[in-house]
Parts: structure tokens; C-alpha cells; sequence
């Protein structure tokens, strides 16, 4: 069951506080916050539903576009449940609201910080410490890449049962490297073998 | 020296707002490798190196790595216009898919099949990201440090995260701090001996 509620508008600025709070934390993604964000809306307030918040993830990440839009879906949801039984129009404002809510939250203060710091560093962009910075950090970025991607192949940790799933990562790694086939072939190619369970 | 400049450039705040939503439109699970192959690839906006430099600052910085990409390319044409036009072109048509999603399909996403090609889609984005960084390796030939420092850097790095689990930030701070200060070193070597030939 969804969590019916009635939320003031000091609510909705505590949700954004919150959010804008875990911005300048999201070093790596806004999906490392999630587990605090599950701790404060879920189990905390209890303004979403365990599966509302798996869900708003999942969702996020079949879509196309940034991941970051999960925060947008938590916040739909939380604007749902705020307006359970009340006219379409008001249930859509109220979604719409949660959706504004949230996404500015997370969004705001990395974003000035972010075009702040790269505006200063791009108008000192000769200095000594700003090219070493770059060129410092170019292979520690590329191993990063690499590691992402090891990181989620090895979430499956049942070889016997996932191995498949291994074989089809190696093969887009090795098919995208050497070719320039465009990636929603694959895409497709796996979401069709996932649906049919052969993978 | 600087480094060679990128053949093409954003035209216009609105072609920086279309050519993101398009991008972001094909990143399905992630827009990173989407972004390498559209940025550098096609509309050549950036060279390799350039995008590694940007990539570098954008993981660093707080917030989601594809829209600080945005905003920075943004900013860096046409200013604070130009970085709101990256971002929003990044966010807003999939945030309307996103959005109707949710309404078609609120509950569709537990189902068996839906976990199915969630799965499946995610092994591919794992290969598309693994793929990004292989292709990115030859921008280390022109690198200050010279590739033995790279390759050791980079195998440090990745065991760091991808073996060991280290949290990020340790890795960051330490492998980084140290390519760092290599490179500085390196690069003011180049600078003396360029006044002293």
C-alpha cells in the first residue's frame, strides 16, 4: 500500500532541503545517496512505499537519459501520495510538484558549484597546477571507466547461473572498441535476450 | 604547448539544447558511452584528450557526471545561457519519458520480463562503459607523464576500485594526488627546458 499524506509547504521545503543537502555529497553519482534517501523518505517519514522507492530506481534506469532522474520519480511519487482521492488536475499539480521539488533539491547546488569551479578553471586553463590537474587525472579516469564496468558484471556473483550475462558485457565491450555499430542495437539485443531469460 | 583544438563547436544555445536531448535520448542504462561516441566521434566538439580533461573535473565535481559535462560545454561557448541550455537539453525530453513511463507502466517494472531486460540491458551498458575506456587509452601517447606512469596509475587505480572496493574518494584523493604531482613535475621540467634550450 501507498502512504496517504497531507503535506504543508514547510514539507515540501523539508523535502527539498533534504535533497539539496545530498547534492554537494553526490561525488560519483546520485546513486550513492540513494541509500540515505531510502533511510529518510522511507523509513524515516514513510513518504514513500519500500516498493514505490525500488521502483522509481528501476524505472530510471530502463529509460533512456540520466539516471538521475530517479529523484525526479521520488518525487512524482511522494506528490501522489500527498494528493490520493483528490481531482486528476490536482493529483498531476501535485506530481509536478514533487517532480520540481526534487530535481531542483539535487540539482541546484551541485550545478553552481560545478560552473563556478570549471568557469575559474577554465579562464586559468594555462596555469601549471590546472594542466597538471588534467593530465594527472587522465588515466586515473580511464581506469575508472574500466572499473565501472567490471563493477557491474561482478554484481552478479553466481557464475554458474550468470555466466551468460558476463559472455554478452565481453562481447559489446569488444563489438563497441573495434566497431562503430550504434549502441541501441545492443541495447535492444539485450533487452530482448534479458525478456526472453536467456541471460 | 597546448593541446590540438577540437575541429567543431556548438553553433548555438539551440543546437546545444538539441543535440543533448538527442543524445540523451539514446543513452539507455547511462549516457557516458552515448556521449563519448556523439561529443568526440561525430559532432567532434571535443578531441579524445579534451573529453578525458572534462570527464576527469565532471566526476569529480559533485552532481550527475553527464549533466556537468553539459553544463560545462555549455558554459564554456555561450555562459551561463549556454550552461543552463546543456543541461535542460540533458534533462528535459527524458524526464518526459521518464515521467509517462510512470504513468503507463507504474507497476510493469516488477514484473518477471521487465527484470529480464533490465538485466540484460545491463550487461550491455557495462560493456558500453568497459568500451569507452579502451577507446580512450591512445589519448594517453601525448600525456606528460609518459604511458609506464600512466599504465601504472590507471592498473592502480582500477584495482583500487574494481578489486579491493576502496571507496572512490580514497582512490581519487590518493592515486590522484600523485599523478598530480607527477604531471606537475613533468610539465615544469618542459617549461625550463623550453627557456633554456
Amino acid at each position: 500500500m501507498n502512504p496517504v499524506l497531507n503535506l504543508s509547504a514547510a514539507d515540501w521545503l523539508q523535502l527539498f532541503e533534504h535533497f539539496a543537502s545530498l547534492s554537494l555529497l553526490a561525488v560519483g553519482g546520485a546513486i550513492t545517496t540513494a541509500p540515505d534517501m531510502h533511510r529518510y523518505l522511507v523509513s524515516q517519514l514513510g513518504w514513500l512505499s519500500d516498493s514505490q522507492f525500488t521502483s522509481s530506481i528501476a524505472l530510471a534506469q530502463a529509460a533512456p537519459g540520466p539516471n538521475i532522474l530517479f529523484v525526479a520519480l521520488m518525487g512524482w511519487n511522494v506528490g501522489l501520495n500527498a494528493s490520493q482521492g483528490a481531482a486528476w488536475w490536482m493529483q498531476g499539480a501535485l506530481a509536478l510538484t514533487g517532480v520540481c521539488v526534487a530535481m531542483l533539491g539535487i540539482m541546484l547546488p551541485s550545478s553552481i558549484l560545478t560552473y563556478m569551479a570549471t568557469r575559474w578553471a577554465h579562464q586559468h586553463r594555462d596555469m601549471l597546477a590546472i594542466r597538471a590537474f588534467k593530465s594527472g587525472m587522465a588515466p586515473i579516469v580511464i581506469a575508472l571507466l574500466m572499473a565501472t564496468g567490471w563493477l557491474l558484471t561482478v554484481s552478479h556473483d553466481q557464475p554458474a547461473r550468470d555466466w551468460p550475462l558476463y559472455l554478452l558485457t565481453l562481447l559489446t565491450t569488444l563489438v563497441v572498441w573495434r566497431s562503430r555499430i550504434h549502441m541501441l542495437w545492443l541495447i535492444g539485443l539485450g533487452a530482448l535476450l534479458g525478456g526472453l531469460g536467456w541471460v | 604547448m597546448s593541446a590540438p583544438e577540437a575541429p567543431n563547436q556548438p553553433q548555438s544555445k539551440t543546437d546545444l539544447f538539441v543535440s543533448f536531448s538527442i543524445l540523451a535520448l539514446q543513452g539507455f542504462g547511462g549516457v557516458l558511452a552515448v556521449v563519448q561516441r556523439e561529443l568526440v566521434e561525430k559532432k567532434k566538439w571535443l578531441t579524445r584528450e579534451q573529453f578525458i580533461e572534462d570527464w576527469a573535473v565532471a566526476q569529480i565535481m559533485p552532481g550527475p557526471n553527464v549533466v556537468n559535462l553539459a553544463l560545462m560545454i555549455g558554459g564554456r561557448y555561450f555562459g551561463l545561457a549556454g550552461a543552463l541550455a546543456g543541461v535542460a537539453g540533458i534533462l528535459a525530453a527524458p524526464m518526459v519519458v521518464v515521467l509517462l513511463l510512470a504513468l503507463a507502466f507504474g507497476g510493469v517494472s516488477d514484473s518477471a520480463w521487465a527484470q529480464g531486460a533490465l538485466r540484460g540491458m545491463g550487461a550491455v551498458s557495462a560493456g558500453l562503459i568497459a568500451a569507452v575506456g579502451l577507446k580512450l587509452i591512445s589519448a594517453l601517447k601525448s600525456n606528460p607523464m609518459g604511458m609506464p606512469v600512466c599504465i601504472a596509475l590507471a592498473a592502480a587505480s582500477f584495482g583500487g576500485v574494481g578489486l579491493l572496493r576502496l571507496p572512490l574518494a580514497w582512490v581519487l584523493l590518493a592515486a590522484g594526488s600523485a599523478g598530480c604531482l607527477w604531471a606537475y613535475v613533468q610539465l615544469a621540467r618542459q617549461v625550463t627546458r623550453k627557456e633554456q634550450p
